[in-house]
């Protein structure tokens, strides 16, 4: 009995895995394909994941209004489970052989510095949602996330305006994003006329939890008499026993506060807020700013999702300006070509989550409202500063001395290192 | 359309009732109404306003106004959206709470409760949190409770304004406690430094802040020492700047005693995590001789038994530790056994197929528990009695979390240093591990003894993984990032040595400290890994190396 029942589901099920491919060919053949490069499997899954959800439902909204220029979209989303190389290689899939019209996806640096030369032989084009160290501009990629000028430079502005902060602590995980954006800071620092000794950098490994030395320094270093703050680029899961040492420490937030650029609403989801209360993060969106975009995007996600608790957090809204940017391109080009499309983008504005427009500037960059939110006990993040308009992301960085005459143009100049002084395009590929 | 005309003559009536039963306590009677006016501006107030509100709440004389101070600081003042009146509710909400209970702010009695959706916090950002802070602090000069007075004063240094030093004078003339007197006496002379122009007075507070520890007074000392731009001294008085200067070298000289203490007590903190996480590997690497990688992963089910004990009993989450230690020694353990029995008893004496096959194991057990509980660190929470300071002066302080860990990690030493000393298990474990053919001959079961002898070990990893997750993050990676350093310390201080594998984990926790802050975390890592290899060139046996039969058979 037990036979015949499987054999007769084998049977059905044959069935409807032939009706399905077949329907599927004939679904291939007007759809436009899009690419979803984000890691499903490894360390950076935990982040990654929630961006292939949020392109995934961007893309059912979409076909929802009937699709683009007449087609459906069609996600094909692929694995590079946390692994650089294997970046490159999936995205070299997705353009060749999959031959996707536009890809969303990475969030390291490290593995976007991996796939910039598949998009560019390849001629593909992608969308980059994360706030990333600058120092970039690829004709092949749109930098939806936050520049350090539209993240870092406003936070430290804010903290040394408003709050009076008069020495710093630059707390980072050892790698290229936090390095870069501690120079850049450093630089500024400098040149706001802040003294060397009262500027202290420290890098930690990845997933480093030991912070009673380094903890036990920084209070200290805030004791001198001056208004201390820590501008922490620690990224990842050593965040948490910082937090938790620094509240062990007594380090509240009134004395030494401490401004992040890596922990949002997903991070905080995850542990007790209670010990950060009063700790600032540097953000473009915040789910807590209540507009009516943001609350419809947030009801939209948690229908798509399937779980009304879980957050939003910025990567997302820029996967969400992202995706629309690309639409209106499309729309605008009539086409899915990429160099039509590419053309199409600088200049382009869809609005923003958060009540303002992101426009397209010729950098490859987008303009995005900066704000400063305070941690509540709930996880969320109280809004106490923000930017007055969207601030213009700048691909090379005004404070770094190698950098003051680079300029990145793929309007006028077709360039996006090109230098004013010697008047010379170095290409995409700087130093 | 703050004020509807019907609520208002409801709250005079409140009020009437109030006035006739309740006697005026300060000179400006408190009147329940306006102090219920005063809360509903908080409702719209910027932060500006909030902080001028706070400032006239605290002055008001109201009899509910620290209170309800209090309840604004710990995020519990709340206004409920369908009448705009202001609550305070019994605990701040959660990620997952739904409904609050209220407690109305005149009565303080329980007020019901209501929906989250219904309810909208007062929120404050980190300045008014300090105002809020100075202002409960004035409250709190006048507790009973001695802490609290202590803590007030603490509090009120960090605002020193006229008003403030003369309540701390007020207080000083009655205060008895001679710790809080002290205390007072200490900030009362740090303000005499702020205004002091008079030497003699200056004289006379550097006196009583000579042995103060307190950075503030270093800072402010130190200040007297400060040059004007044309190379003449702030302070004129010659005197007043010698004193001054003799003070703040003998301060200078106890911070950095202090602060070489507190390099030690951190190195041997840090210690204690390695000898803890090496001690489990010292029986089944030291011991039994195999070479178990998923030994981290043994550590990372102990710190999930954590995490399940406590979802398993969340109102008794300060007495959940004394639960999760035993569960998960049995946990590990019984993974341990399991291990043994299924893939390493297969195993013995094939050094490089055992690390291979427990390298897998690793492997399965991390994604097991990712599809248990997802990829995503799980939160476990610190109970209260392990959270916070012990402050042993204004110069050195250590968190509790650390001491109960060195406490925990000497225990756990103990114990299995009585173990094999004392019980019949141990001495079989010592004379398998010894002579395994003259213990069989002897009618000792060995393939007993070293699953037994396995599963004692993981247990220990699992007991190490409770202490973890009170350090460091709970995750599928946990264990990974731990079992590199556990090897070191086994084979630094000596395969098949305990006693070998606490001072070999001590000594690299204290080494890593004190090169920490000259190298960073990264370089004091690799210049403690070099140093170690070096070692171990002149000296394979480690620290302490094995002795008699065992030694011969390695």
């Amino acid at each position: 009995m037990a036979h015949m029942k499987s054999k007769s589901m084998f049977v059905v099920s044959s069935l409807l895995t032939a009706v399905m491919a077949v329907g599927g060919m004939a679904k291939a053949q007007d759809t436009i394909k899009v690419g979803v490069l984000h890691s499903l499997s490894g360390t950076m899954a935990i982040s990654e994941t929630t961006l292939k959800d949020t392109v995934l439902m961007m893309i059912d909204e979409q076909n929802k209004k009937g699709g683009l220029l007449g087609k459906k979209l069609e996600a094909v989303v692929v694995d590079p489970a946390s692994n650089w190389p294997l970046f490159a290689e999936k995205a070299h899939e997705l353009l060749e052989k999959d031959k996707v019209a536009v890809v969303f996806g990475c969030w390291t640096s490290v593995s976007r510095k991996s796939v910039l030369p598949v998009f560019e032989k390849d001629d593909g084009l992608l969308f980059y949602p994360v706030q990333y160290e600058g120092e970039e501009s690829s004709r092949n990629v749109i930098y939806t996330g936050a520049a350090p000028n539209q993240q870092a430079i406003p936070a430290v502005d804010y903290l040394m305006n408003e709050v009076g902060v008069k020495r710093w602590v630059l707390e980072g995980t050892d790698y290229v994003y936090p390095r870069t954006t501690n120079k850049i800071l450093e630089a500024y620092l400098l040149a706001k006329g802040v003294k060397p000794s009262n500027i202290s950098i420290n890098y930690t490994p990845f997933g480093f939890s030991d912070w009673q030395a380094r903890v036990s320094f920084i209070k200290k270093f805030g004791s001198e008499g001056m208004k201390t703050a820590v501008v922490s680029t620690i990224n990842g899961d050593a965040n948490v026993p910082f937090y938790k040492e620094l509240a062990n420490q007594k380090v509240s937030a009134e004395d030494i506060p401490v401004v992040a650029f890596s922990v949002g609403e997903e991070e905080l989801s995850g542990l007790d807020a209670r010990p950060l209360v009063g700790h600032l993060a540097a953000w473009n969106y915040f789910e807590s700013i209540n507009t009516s975009a943001n609350r419809s995007f947030i009801n939209e996600w948690h229908t798509y999702i399937k779980n009304p608790k879980r957050t939003t957090n910025d990567p997302m809204e820029a996967h969400y300006i992202g995706f629309n940017l690309w639409v209106k391109a499309v729309e605008k080009a009539g086409t899915t070509n990429v160099d039509k499309v590419i053309a199409a983008l600088p200049g382009l504005e869809v609005p923003n989550l958060t009540g303002s427009m992101a426009k397209v500037l010729p950098n490859h960059h987008i303009t995005k409202p900066v704000y400063i939110g305070e941690v509540r006990a709930d996880g969320q993040f109280s809004v106490v500063w923000k930017t007055q308009n969207a601030v213009p992301g700048d691909a090379w960085s005004k404070y770094l001395p190698e950098d003051k005459n680079i300029l990145a143009d793929w309007v006028t100049l077709n360039c996006g290192n090109y230098n004013k002084a010697t008047k010379q395009c170095s290409g995409q590929n700087y130093k | 359309m703050r004020k509807s005309p019907p609520r208002v003559n409801g709250w005079i009536l409140v009020v009437l009732v109030c006035l006739g039963s309740r006697a005026p306590l300060s000179a400006q009677s408190p009147n329940d109404a306006n102090f219920l006016t005063q809360l509903g501006k908080l409702r719209d107030a910027s932060y500006g306003d909030k902080e001028k509100i706070i400032e006239d709440l605290g002055a008001s004389g109201y009899p509910n106004v620290r209170p309800v101070l209090r309840a604004m600081l710990e995020d519990r003042l709340y206004f409920r959206n369908s009448d705009q009146k202001v609550f305070l509710v019994k605990s701040a909400a959660q990620g997952d709470s739904t409904s609050l209970d209220l407690i109305d702010p005149v009565t303080l009695k329980s007020a019901g409760s209501a929906s989250i959706e219904n309810l909208t916090e007062i929120g404050i950002n980190n300045h008014l949190r300090r105002i809020l802070e100075t202002t409960l602090a004035r409250f709190g000069l006048s507790s009973p409770d001695v802490s609290v007075r202590l803590d007030a004063v603490l509090e009120i240094e960090k605002s020193l304004d006229d008003s403030n030093v003369a309540l701390l004078r007020e207080r000083m003339a009655v205060e008895k406690n001679s710790k809080v007197k002290k205390e007072i006496a200490t900030v009362l002379a740090l303000a005499a430094l702020n205004d002091g122009s008079d030497p003699k007075a200056l004289l006379n507070a550097i006196a009583t802040l000579r042995g103060s520890l307190n950075t503030d007074v270093r800072n402010r000392l130190q200040g007297l020492l400060d040059r004007n731009p044309d190379g003449s001294y702030v302070e004129s008085d010659a005197q007043v700047r010698a004193a001054a200067a003799e003070a703040v070298t003998t301060i200078n000289h106890w911070r950095s005693f202090y602060s070489v203490i507190e390099t030690f007590i951190f190195g041997l903190s840090q210690g204690s995590v390695l000898v803890l996480i090496a001690i489990g590997l010292a029986i089944t690497f030291g011991v039994m001789g195999v070479i178990n990688m998923a030994h981290g992963e043994l550590m990372m089910l102990g710190a999930y038994t954590t995490y399940v004990v406590q979802l398993a009993m969340p109102q008794h989450i300060d007495g959940s530790i004394f639960v999760a230690i035993p569960a998960a020694f049995v946990v590990a353990g019984l993974a341990g056994v399991l291990i043994e029995r299924t893939v390493i008893r297969m195993l013995y004496g094939r050094p490089l197929e055992t690390l291979l096959a427990t390298f897998g194991i690793s492997l399965i057990l991390q994604q097991l528990v990712r599809s248990i509980f997802t990829a995503l660190n799980r939160s476990v929470v610190t109970p209260s009695w392990m959270s916070g300071t012990l402050q042993v002066n204004d110069a050195l302080a250590i968190t509790y979390n650390r001491l109960y860990t060195m406490i925990f990690t000497l225990m756990v030493f103990g114990a299995l240093l009585a173990v094999l000393k004392f019980t019949r298990i141990g001495l079989e474990i010592r004379a398998v591990a010894q002579n395994r053919a003259m213990a069989k001959a002897m009618g000792i079961r060995s393939e007993w003894v070293d699953a037994m002898t396995f599963g004692l070990g993981s247990g220990i990893a699992g007991v190490a993984g409770v202490a973890l997750s009170q350090l460091t993050n709970v995750g599928p990676n946990l264990g990974q990032s731990y079992i590199i350093d556990s090897f070191l310390v086994v084979v630094f201080g000596g395969v098949g040595n305990l006693w070998g594998s606490l001072v070999g984990g001590m000594s690299m926790g204290i080494v890593d400290e004190i090169l920490e802050p000259y190298a960073g975390a990264v370089l004091a890592k690799i210049i403690v890994l070099v140093a170690l290899i070096l070692f171990i060139q002149r000296r394979p046996q480690g620290i302490f190396p094995p002795t008699g039969r065992a030694s011969e058979n390695q």
